[in-house]
C-alpha cells in the first residue's frame, strides 16, 4: 500500500461521506458551526486511527465469528475515552455535540473500516488509513459547516474566531434560517455529494472518450 | 402522568422526529427506503428493538451501573446490550416466525448499528426518564421512525420515474426529498401540547 494512493482514496475517490455514504447522521446533525465541525472531525479522526491500529494488531487473535462484537467493544472503549477527555478539557464542545459523541460507536465509518480494511491489512497501513479516512470526513464536515453557517447565519468561523461569535459577513436578517435547521443539513449534503459525483464523473468521461478515439 | 406520557409520545413522533429533526438513524433510512414493503418491515423491527432496548437498559443503568459508580461504562454496556438483543431477536424470529425473518433478511443485524437505537437509550438516561417514560419514548420514537421511513419510501417509489439532473441522480436527489420532508415536519415544531 502506498501512502499517496491511500491519501487520494481517503480524501477523494473513496471519501467516507460523499462516496461510501457512511456516517451521515453526524455529518448533518452537528455541522452548524465551524467549531463543532472541526471538533467532531478531529474526535472521529483520533478514534478511527486508534481503533484501526488496535484492530489491525489484534486481527489474528479475533475469532472470525464474533469479530463484529469485538470491533464494537474496541471502538466503544476509545469513544468513551475521548468522551471523558472532551467533557474534562473542552466542556463547550462536549455540550454542543451532546449525544453525538457517544454515538460515534455506531458511526458506520469506523466499523466499516475495521471490517473492510483493518481485518485484512497490517498495523502501519491501517494507521495511515485511519488518518486519511478521518481527514476525508473532517474536510466534508468543514465544507458543510462553512456553507451552512454562511447561508444560515451570515457568519464564518462560529465558536472559534472573534471570541466565539464568528465573523459576521452580512446581517443575520438577510440569512436563510432554514439552512441552519435540519432542512439545510439535508440540502447541503445533497449538493456536496452531487458536486462530488459531478467531479468524479468528469475524468471518467475523458478517459472513455480517449478510448473511443483510440479505437 | 398520562399527560406527561402523551407529551413524550407526540414529541417523539412529530415534533422531535428521530429522522427529521434529530438526524438519528439516517443510514437505514436512506438504505432501506427503496420500496414501502421493506421500509415498513424495517420500521416495525426498529420500533420493536427501540422499545425493548429502552426497557432492558433502564434497569441495568438504574440497578447495576449507578449504585456501583460505573456510569462511565454506559456507552459500552448499552451497545453490548443492544447487540445481544438484536442477536436474540434474530434467533427467536428464525425459529418462530421464519416468514418475517426472511422478509427482514440482512436488515435485522444492521439494527445494531442504527444510531436511533443507541440514541434513544442514551437520551433516556440523559433526560433521567423513569421506566414507563423510557419505554414510551422508545416505542414512540420507533413509530416516528416508521412514519418517516414509510412516507419517504412512498415518495421515493415515484421518484424512480422522474427526470433528474445527472449529478443529482441516486443519492443526492433522495437527500433533497428527505430535506423537503424535514421542512414539512418543521411545521410540527410550533406544536405545544398542554402549554
Amino acid at each position: 500500500m502506498n501512502l499517496k494512493q491511500q491519501f487520494k482514496e481517503g480524501l477523494i475517490t473513496q471519501n467516507p461521506v460523499t462516496v461510501q455514504l457512511l456516517g451521515m447522521c453526524s455529518v448533518m446533525a452537528i455541522t452548524t458551526s465551524l467549531f463543532n465541525g472541526i471538533g467532531m472531525g478531529l474526535s472521529v479522526l483520533v478514534i478511527l486511527t486508534l481503533s484501526n491500529i488496535f484492530i489491525a494488531a489484534l486481527r489474528k487473535i479475533i475469532p472470525n465469528k464474533i469479530r463484529i462484537a469485538c470491533f464494537i467493544v474496541v471502538i466503544a472503549t476509545f469513544v468513551t475515552v475521548v468522551d471523558l477527555l472532551l467533557q474534562a478539557y473542552i466542556p463547550d464542545l462536549a455540550t454542543n455535540l451532546g449525544v453525538f459523541i457517544p454515538l460515534i460507536v455506531v458511526n458506520c465509518i469506523i466499523l466499516g473500516r475495521a471490517e473492510g480494511f483493518c481485518y485484512k491489512n497490517g498495523v502501519a497501513a491501517s494507521a495511515a488509513d485511519g488518518v486519511f479516512q478521518g481527514l476525508g470526513y473532517t474536510v466534508i464536515l468543514i465544507v458543510m459547516c462553512v456553507v451552512r453557517e454562511l447561508l444560515g447565519k451570515g457568519a464564518f468561523g462560529g465558536g472559534i474566531l472573534n471570541g466565539g461569535d464568528g465573523i459576521q459577513l452580512f446581517p443575520t436578517h438577510f440569512a436563510a434560517l432554514g439552512m441552519a435547521l435540519p432542512v439545510g443539513g439535508f440540502l447541503t449534503l445533497a449538493c456536496v455529494i452531487a458536486a462530488m459525483q459531478y467531479f468524479l464523473s468528469k475524468p471518467k468521461k475523458k478517459s472513455e472518450e480517449k478510448e473511443e478515439v483510440a479505437k | 402522568m398520562g399527560v406527561e406520557l402523551l407529551t413524550i409520545a407526540l414529541g417523539a413522533i412529530l415534533v422531535n422526529n428521530f429522522i427529521f429533526s434529530q438526524f438519528l438513524g439516517i443510514c437505514p433510512f436512506m438504505g432501506v427506503s427503496k420500496s414501502t414493503d421493506t421500509a415498513s418491515g424495517m420500521g416495525l423491527a426498529v420500533t420493536f428493538v427501540m422499545g425493548l432496548a429502552s426497557a432492558v437498559c433502564w434497569p441495568i443503568n438504574h440497578f447495576i451501573l449507578e449504585p456501583n459508580g460505573l456510569v462511565f461504562m454506559q456507552t459500552i454496556v448499552y451497545i453490548l446490550v443492544i447487540a445481544s438483543l438484536v442477536q436474540f431477536i434474530e434467533m427467536f424470529l428464525q425459529k418462530s416466525m421464519p416468514s418475517l425473518y426472511t422478509a427482514l433478511g440482512v436488515y435485522l443485524p444492521l439494527i445494531t448499528t442504527n444510531c436511533a437505537v443507541l440514541g434513544v437509550v442514551l437520551q433516556n438516561t440523559q433526560n433521567s426518564y423513569g421506566f414507563v417514560s423510557s419505554v414510551v419514548y422508545g416505542v414512540t420514537g420507533g413509530l416516528g421512525f416508521l412514519l418517516a421511513i414509510y412516507l419517504f419510501a412512498a415518495v421515493r417509489e415515484k421518484l424512480e420515474f422522474a427526470e433528474v439532473p445527472k449529478s443529482f441522480e441516486g443519492f443526492p436527489i433522495a437527500l433533497v426529498t428527505a430535506g423537503l420532508l424535514a421542512l414539512s415536519f418543521m411545521g410540527f415544531s410550533g406544536l405545544k401540547i398542554f402549554g
